[in-house]
């Protein structure tokens, strides 16, 4: 057997968008025991045939190659690609955070939205909703920053990823 | 015809019942097996006005999926299942997941509730495309008679295609009711739009097993159902391979058949219950060619000290099953025949010189524990020993040269019947290897009959087991099929009892069938012909007179009762850690609580 250094991957699936192929998904992975740390999934082209799932997963080598072949023989999967080993890539998470306060801890919370570059969509006398775009790391580190401060409810759409440069997928 | 590079379109209307048979019969389906209920009524009522479909009424949906496995197995063509919504789709889970496990083609149809029900806990409502996801190859769910005949189509093609399997299609009544247009099967050779397997191997990866294989100085071949379901072409090529290259050939339990039993160079069937000469082969060699087998953990045992000191070549038309289990030096994605034709070229062309002299010595290694002649077992006295039993029937069945299938259920009949009946074609063998599945050999034999209606299909069969599909005695009756049900009747569940005796210290718990029914008289009772060996002297002539009889026949052989099935490699253990008989129970003592959680 290899090693057992277990990483992280981000698979990028395009799939036919139709009834039950995210639920094909999702069984496989529930049905063989591996992680899910975030999954993403959206109509990509223009007549909404193909969709494009993004999955965070992590696992020893030898697990993930074999996430990658089970997802690529399901038969409504076009292409299946590990972005994490393909080359550099961008990874991008969009979170809305509410944070809920008065006096100090309000004007901290706002001077850190903006060294993190957090928008304010929604605010009362009492509350923020921040929205904010960025890798996981850097929402985690803002929402770390944000529990002192009156963090009451984080809502994550998980990782959306793409190669840089030229290389792209297609059906 | 069209002249068109798109499928021609009937756009004149016909029920999309009518559309569902016309499918059927432009794929080539002559024969289907099913059983009616509400939400299918109409395919029902277009099958009676037709006679291109023959339609095969049996007892419970289950055995349905098993005889279509049958019919698969033996002829390479897709079986097809009809069954209704609700608990018709739900009793055939058990045979889905069975064709799943042993990569068997199937298109089961299940009726489903009119659309406009869906969701709403109708009457014989059931989530089957949920409830089957996990339990198919690939399911539908046909919610616009416009996608009708498309997903019929291409429900066969992704049944066949790469590694093979169970497709269902779930028609809602409304859908089988309204008109529907008709379009032809696409081109054999046009693409499809998501599943395209690879089925012609890398030359480069070829070249380097070749080398391998030709340096190597302890090699084996190991080959498994794929060789099978590639067609019979696989098969012939891996007897010209085997022969060319002069090395050891074992089979895995799916695979028997594929190389001839009665070759000097096979080995045996190697796994927990393989010969002691295939095991210690696949132990010891130096460089495994396995063609179409997946690295079960029946074949492997304890994974870490599998063939510890090999080179490993792995040919599968699956890639998910190469790096699985067993990491190997040198993947080939391809089928099976296409793999074995691009090995044979290379074998020829490429100037590595083979390690001949090595490899004889190998081969006096091999010779040396074949001496131990493993299989072998002492008949005497009047009780029949369940060995006996299936090497009589096998040497009876080869005397009288008719062409012969065998079907079993699963426990230690099927490993007898794998270790004592001798295959030399592929296709002539149908058991449930990857799921277990008792009660799958009498719907199984059914459905090589119905293929071959004059071949001898035998049923061997355990007392437990063949209860568990026993109401298919009457579709055997509805429709002259001459199965012979061939019951070793130790009046165990054997192969739980042998697991008791060995690993449970000996607390054989709910594992005596009791109250058994009279098999000769439950075979008078399902107008078939009841026979009883319950002495050694009558065992030969049961056999005859069972094979002699037109109809079907239960022959209900009276067993030794507290026989093991050897060798055995305990679970946990390693393959050069077999059992090998009586007297040597103590090794199981040794297994660990590690060996003892594994199934």
């Amino acid at each position: 057997m290899s090693g057992t250094n277990v990483r992280t991957a981000t698979i990028a699936v395009l799939v036919e968008n139709e009834a039950g192929v995210l639920a094909r998904v999702i069984g496989l992975f529930s049905g063989r025991g591996y992680n899910i740390d975030s999954l993403t999934v959206a109509p990509v082209d223009e007549e909404g045939r193909l969709s494009r799932i993004t999955i965070v997963t992590s696992g020893t080598e030898m697990v993930i190659e074999q996430i990658k072949a089970q997802l690529d023989r399901l038969v409504p999967v076009h292409r299946v690609h590990d972005l994490t080993m393909e080359g550099p890539h961008l990874t991008r998470e969009l979170a809305l955070i509410k944070v809920v306060g008065k006096g100090e801890n309000r004007v901290e919370a706002l001077r850190l939205a903006d060294a993190f570059r957090a928008r304010v969509v929604d605010a009362t006398t009492e509350s923020f909703v921040f929205e904010m775009t960025g890798n996981a790391d850097k929402i985690d580190a803002f929402c770390g920053l944000m529990r002192p401060l009156g963090l009451k409810e984080v809502c994550r759409t998980g990782a959306v990823a793409i190669a840089r440069g030229t290389a792209h997928m297609a059906a | 015809m069209s002249i068109t590079a798109a499928p021609a379109a009937d756009t004149a209307l016909q029920s999309g019942a009518e559309v569902v048979l016309r499918a059927l019969k432009d794929q080539g389906v002559d024969v289907i097996f099913g059983y009616p209920g509400g939400a299918v009524l109409p395919i029902y009522d277009a099958l009676f006005q037709q006679n291109s479909i023959r339609h095969i009424l049996v007892r419970h949906e289950q055995a349905a999926v098993h005889a279509a496995e049958g019919y698969a197995r033996s002829t390479g063509k897709v079986g097809v299942v009809l069954v209704t919504s609700g608990p018709g789709a739900t009793n055939a889970v058990t045979g889905l997941v069975d064709a799943l496990m042993d990569s068997i083609p199937v298109v089961c149809l299940t009726g489903q509730v009119p659309t406009h029900l869906i969701g709403n806990d109708a009457f014989q409502e059931a989530d089957t495309t949920g409830i089957t996801r996990p339990a198919t190859k690939h399911n539908y769910l046909v919610k616009r008679s416009e996608d009708l005949a498309r997903v019929m189509h291409d429900a066969f093609y992704v049944a066949k295609s790469g590694r093979p399997g169970p497709v269902v299609i779930d028609l809602p009544k409304d859908i089988l009711i309204k008109p529907a247009p008709y379009s032809e099967a696409p081109a054999p050779n046009a693409p499809h739009r998501s599943y395209r397997p690879v089925t012609q191997p890398d030359a480069a990866r070829i070249q380097e097993a070749v080398r391998l294989l030709k340096q190597s100085q302890r090699p084996v071949i190991y080959a498994g159902g794929g060789v099978i379901n590639s067609g019979p072409e696989a098969s012939r090529l891996l007897r010209e391979f085997v022969h060319l290259t002069g090395m050891p050939c074992t089979n895995t339990l799916m695979g028997l058949g594929a190389f001839p039993a009665t070759d000097p160079q096979f080995i045996g069937m190697l796994g927990m219950h393989g010969t002691y000469e295939a095991n210690l082969t696949m132990h010891g060699c130096d460089v495994m060619f396995n063609i179409g087998a997946r690295f079960d953990d029946r074949i492997t045992g304890r994974l870490d000290a599998f063939s510890p000191g090999s080179k490993k070549i792995h040919a599968d038309i699956d890639p998910s099953s190469i790096n699985k289990n067993v990491k190997v030096e040198v993947p080939i994605v391809g089928d099976a025949a296409a793999v074995l034709a691009a090995m044979i070229e290379c074998w020829k062309s490429d100037p590595t010189p083979v390690a001949k002299e090595a490899q004889l010595g190998w081969w006096r290694q091999i010779d040396e524990w074949r001496k131990r002649d493993c299989l072998a077992y002492v008949q005497q006295g009047p009780i029949i020993k369940p060995q006996h039993a299936v090497k009589r029937l096998y040497e009876i069945t080869k005397e009288l040269g008719r062409e012969t299938f065998i079907s079993t259920e699963v426990g230690q009949h099927q490993m007898w019947a794998a270790q004592y009946f001798g295959f030399d074609k592929p296709n002539r063998w149908m058991t449930s290897g990857g799921l277990g599945t008792m009660g799958y050999g009498l719907p199984a034999a059914m459905g090589v009959q119905i293929a071959h209606p004059d071949a001898l299909c035998i049923d061997i069969a355990g007392e437990a087991s063949i209860l568990m599909n026993i109401q298919e005695m009457g579709t055997l009756a509805q429709y002259r099929l001459p199965v012979k049900v061939f019951i070793l009747n130790n009046e165990y569940m054997g192969m739980v009892r042998q697991w008791q005796e060995l690993l449970h210290g000996g607390r054989y718990s709910e594992s005596y069938s009791d109250a058994l029914p009279d098999f000769v008289k439950l075979a008078e009772a399902f107008h078939a012909r009841g026979l009883r060996a319950e002495t050694s002297d009558q065992l030969d002539d049961v056999i005859r007179e069972m094979i002699a009889h037109p109809g079907p026949v239960i022959a209900d052989i009276c067993v030794a009762k507290d026989e093991n099935c050897f060798p055995m490699i305990p679970s946990g253990a390693a393959h050069n850690d077999m059992i090998m008989g009586p007297g040597q129970e103590k090794n199981a003592a040794a297994v660990t609580d590690a060996g003892k959680v594994l199934v």
